[in-house]
């Protein structure tokens, strides 16, 4: 079982996903994520991660393809709440090089609208 | 004593969590850690999705057949398919290699089955279909004192 909810603040879209992403709902999560970017003109993407506690590789894939949307864009991911599988997952797959990592959605959020600010 | 069981379902993506969940199971009476049961759903979530994606081209009337033994503290797990074959395991299980670019796969199947598992061993011919065994330690291994 899978359910996701999204929040925007500004350009950054939050996802918040709660249960278990394999293969089956992996295409689901892509289709939400990607009609909330388009919605939102999203910059950046913070994947809350907190309540998942199950993910295999197709959950990657999905981050994976949301991260070359957004790094087209010139924005950035973020990942935050990763339990222990979720996140030697993120290891192995060396995801943890390209994108940012944070304990919580709060830490994610301070950064992407404290470098916003800079730039304005 | 060994014990074994056995499952078999058809190829339908909603069959992934019923096989990791019924696999974790059967594996809880060794009394494994919850990483180490943990990395056993992935292996076992990681080895189901490939027969029905890649053995089964996601055809539901495929069937993926499962038997999983305990014997002195170890599980061992088969997951077989009767699908189309890898036509090269070596290429198959490099990092971030996969067949179907258009769905997303990561590539990253076997190398997590091989990180979450003490052994993990292929068969797959064009013919007959793909074999995946893994087997894992769970049981208390810590040295006990007497």
């Amino acid at each position: 079982m899978l359910t996701m909810t999204a929040e925007t603040s500004g350009k950054i879209l939050c996802v918040r996903l709660t249960g278990e992403l394999d293969h089956y709902y992996s295409e689901q999560v892509k289709e939400f994520v990607e009609s909330e970017m388009e919605a939102n003109q999203t910059q950046h993407l913070i994947w809350n991660l907190e309540q998942l506690s199950f993910m295999d590789s197709s959950g990657l894939g999905v981050v994976l393809g949301r991260y070359r949307q957004v790094n087209e864009m010139g924005g950035s991911v973020t990942v935050c709440g990763l339990n222990t599988q979720v996140k030697r997952l993120f290891q192995l797959s060396g995801l943890f090089k390209i994108m940012y990592f944070e304990k919580t959605e709060q830490d994610a959020l301070r950064r992407l609208e404290g470098s916003s600010c800079k730039m304005s | 004593m060994q014990n074994v069981m056995n499952l078999s379902f058809n190829a339908l993506g909603e069959n992934e969590a019923f096989a990791r969940v019924a696999v974790a199971s059967f594996a809880a009476k060794l009394n494994p850690t919850m990483d180490d049961l943990a990395e056993l759903k992935t292996a076992v979530s990681e080895a189901v999705t490939n027969a029905i994606i890649h053995g089964y081209d996601s055809n539901p009337a495929g069937i993926v057949y499962i038997t999983a033994s305990i014997d002195d503290g170890e599980i061992d797990v088969v997951v077989r398919d009767e699908g189309k074959g890898i036509h090269n395991i070596d290429q198959a299980k490099e990092p971030l290699f996969t067949t179907k670019p258009e769905m997303e796969r990561a590539g990253m199947g076997f190398t997590i089955m091989e990180h979450f598992t003490d052994l993990l061993e292929i068969e797959s011919s064009t013919s007959s279909g793909t074999v995946v065994r893994f087997k894992k330690r769970l049981a208390d291994k810590r040295v006990r004192c007497v």
